[in-house]
């Protein structure tokens, strides 16, 4: 019994080592992908550790980019410094003719395409051939380097073009933005719902309960079905192009956490409010001077959920944000995305990481009140 | 009323008041505004006009509005039972008592709070037909039968199996409420089938099952009322893996036409705002229906009363 128990011990482990590779190789891939340049993103086979590459060329090392990440025979290289910056190199065995083309000694490997196709392109554009250096394969090191310069140039050229730059929009305003509907959001999200909450949990009033079923039953309202006539109202109070359409409701109450506070609130003994009733305290003061202060964990859990889905939001702001000086940071890097195509993975990569990163901080410093707030939500219909 | 009932309605209201603002601006007015212009044709820059039930009529014979349906349910009849089955299986495996427990958790947890903006862009990367990571794991295994892996999101046929894939990596979140349930399971039921002699399986049959039944279909009901709204990410996804096309054109050949996307661009981009108040309105009595049925499943368990 003892020993086939420590067999499927083991089993377990190893299926949970192999999920966690699964789970971790996307988050692996994006930030080995922003921290190559840009060649070593779309060459094969894929590489996950970037490299730099240096040639050896009369006794001194100049540094050469590389179109094919190993160096290998059949890759080309360009000389990025030293007098022939510029130029470019073929990496194997060659001769060169007469004439000045490169015949090659060796079969073109596979993946070295582009050696045919730069050569045509010469010879078609009538230009002369390329005369290119044909270098050894020893004579190719490299060593592994992140190019950590990939992040602030991707945040640089997350504003766009010369027109965001007359109104200095830029990865700081977009980051600004998402603070702001953030936080302000958080903040109603906390203030309101406490205060709502309390009236739902803590009083006995006429009417209480069918408010309170109502208040439920609007949480199976898809956002589809609000999405035109908020528009439509935002738009008549000439909030359509600013912020305070995705934080100002949050002021107002939301039936999930209005539920999420409300069952807390009822597991604080009854006996503590009594007391402070006798005693002569308003409601408002035994609101604020016994429940919040015992409150804190559901408090901190709505403000987290609040600032994850406040950060992760694309839809509110895609409808409601129209200049890009008021994008949020997940707007910004679709618009990035869908303007430059996908070409520049590496920045693509590099902001995708800079927008995940403070959830993921968050999360990190937060995780017990997450998955606490998040097992008792989902299991409390 | 006595006038002690009277102070104490007004404290309730009191206390209530901003949510009594907001259920009527945010929530309340909209609906009902919504379930109107559905019988209107609105362009939100002259007033609505009613015109009966030609939007629904209209609805009927849109065969985009059919294939956006078609495919929603594609997905979402893929995604939700796939990710409540790796979410469950997660949760098993991590309710063993294995060593580093918690850091599996975390790990498996930490993609469902990823910006769907990010993960959409850093998927599409992975999907990338030549330089992606998908790809590139799977070509070397697919070219021992000489095949290689297909271009996912520019391929038709692939592109909703892509996103299927992607939502699986974020079903942390369930998972997280699986082994909540999970662990709610009493040990001394274990104790006592083992005694009886009852082997592994059913163990899981007649004492797990049972009792987190309820809280998997639950979930399960709101997975599928949130896979009905997919957006975001098919939204960029279906942009940028196509090229120049229109962001809620659903490529490639609309196999990306969503729901929730024909609805906004009905709205938002043809500026039909009464036809797609239609479309929102049957979505919400689908959505109505479903929640009807989670509510059932958990009202047996869930002592609300104080």
């Amino acid at each position: 019994m003892a020993r086939e128990h420590k067999v499927s011990r083991r089993v377990v482990q190893g299926l949970l080592v192999l999920c966690s590779i699964a789970f971790v190789l996307p988050f692996a891939w994006l930030v080995s992908t922003s921290l190559k340049p840009i060649e070593q993103t779309i060459s094969l086979p894929l590489t996950f550790i970037p490299r730099a590459y240096t040639a050896e060329l009369a006794g001194r090392s100049v540094e050469v980019t590389m179109d094919y990440p190993v160096a290998q025979e059949g890759a080309v290289v360009r000389y990025e410094s030293g007098p022939n910056a510029g130029k470019l190199g073929f990496v194997g065995r060659g001769q060169r003719a007469g004439d000045g083309t490169v015949h090659l000694v060796h079969p073109v490997a596979a993946g070295s395409w582009h050696v045919t196709q730069k050569v045509e392109t010469a010879l078609g554009e009538g230009g002369p051939p390329p005369a290119w250096d044909i270098l050894p394969r020893s004579q190719i090191a490299s060593r592994v380097r992140f190019r950590w310069d990939n992040y602030p140039r991707a945040l640089a050229a997350l504003g766009g073009d010369a027109e965001a730059d007359r109104h200095r929009v830029g990865f700081w305003i977009f980051l600004r933005n998402s603070l702001v509907v953030a936080v302000l959001g958080v903040v109603g999200t906390v203030f309101s719902n406490a205060i709502i909450a309390y009236g739902f949990a803590r009083l006995r009033w006429r009417g209480r309960d069918a408010f309170f079923a109502l208040t439920l039953a609007t949480m199976m309202v898809p956002f589809p079905v609000l999405m035109v006539p908020l528009y439509g109202v935002f738009k008549s109070l000439g909030l359509i192009g600013t912020l305070l359409p995705l934080w100002l409701p949050t002021w107002f109450g939301s039936a999930f956490n209005i539920f999420l506070m409300r069952q807390f609130f009822r597991t604080i003994p009854e006996e503590l409010s009594e007391a402070a009733r006798i005693d002569g305290c308003s409601e408002w003061r035994i609101f604020w001077r016994i429940i919040v202060p015992l409150s804190t964990p559901v408090l901190v859990v709505a403000a987290l959920f609040h600032f994850i889905f406040a950060w992760n939001d694309f839809l509110g702001p895609l409808i409601y944000l129209t200049r890009k000086d008021t994008y949020t940071l997940a707007l910004a890097l679709e618009s990035y995305q869908s303007q430059n195509g996908g070409v520049q993975w590496h920045y693509l990569m590099a902001a995708s990481a800079v927008t995940i990163l403070p959830v993921i901080l968050l999360f990190l410093l937060a995780q017990r009140s997450f998955i606490r707030g998040i097992a008792t939500t989902g299991s409390k219909g | 009323m006595t006038r002690r009932e009277k102070k104490q309605l007004g404290s309730g209201l009191a206390f209530t008041s901003l949510w009594i603002v907001g259920l009527c601006a945010f929530t309340a007015y909209p609906v009902i505004a919504s379930l109107y212009y559905s019988f209107c044709d609105y362009s939100i820059l002259k007033a609505p006009v009613w015109c009966g039930l030609e939007n629904y009529q209209q609805l009927v014979h849109d065969g985009l509005f059919w294939k956006s349906l078609r495919n929603t349910l594609f997905y979402a009849g893929l995604s939700v039972p796939l990710g409540t089955l790796m979410a469950l299986g997660l949760a098993m495996l991590l309710n063993c008592e294995v060593r580093g427990r918690s850091f599996f958790r975390l790990l498996f947890f930490m993609p469902s709070i990823v910006p769907v903006v990010a993960s959409a862009m850093l998927w599409l990367w992975i999907f990338n037909g030549e330089y992606g990571l998908m790809n590139g794991i799977l070509n070397p295994i697919l070219g021992l039968f000489g095949m290689h892996g297909p271009a996912w999101l520019a391929d038709p046929s692939w592109s909703k199996p892509a996103l299927v894939i992607m939502s699986l990596w974020g079903t942390g979140n369930a998972m997280v409420i699986y082994l909540a349930g999970l662990q709610n399971v009493p040990r001394d039921l274990y104790e006592a089938a083992e005694i009886d002699g009852a082997s592994a399986w059913q163990r899981f049959r007649h004492v797990t099952l049972p009792t987190i039944a309820p809280v998997v279909a639950f979930n399960a009901i709101m997975a599928l009322i949130g896979a009905m709204q997919l957006f975001a990410q098919a939204y960029i996804m279906s942009e940028a893996a196509n090229g120049n096309g229109n962001a809620s054109d659903g490529n490639p050949e609309r196999s990306t036409l969503f729901y929730s996307i024909y609805l906004f661009s009905t709205a938002f981009q043809d500026i039909r705002m009464g036809y797609a108040s239609a479309m929102a309105y049957i979505l919400f009595l689908v959505t109505a229906a479903l929640t009807w049925m989670a509510a059932r499943l958990t009202r047996s368990r869930t002592d609300d009363s104080p």
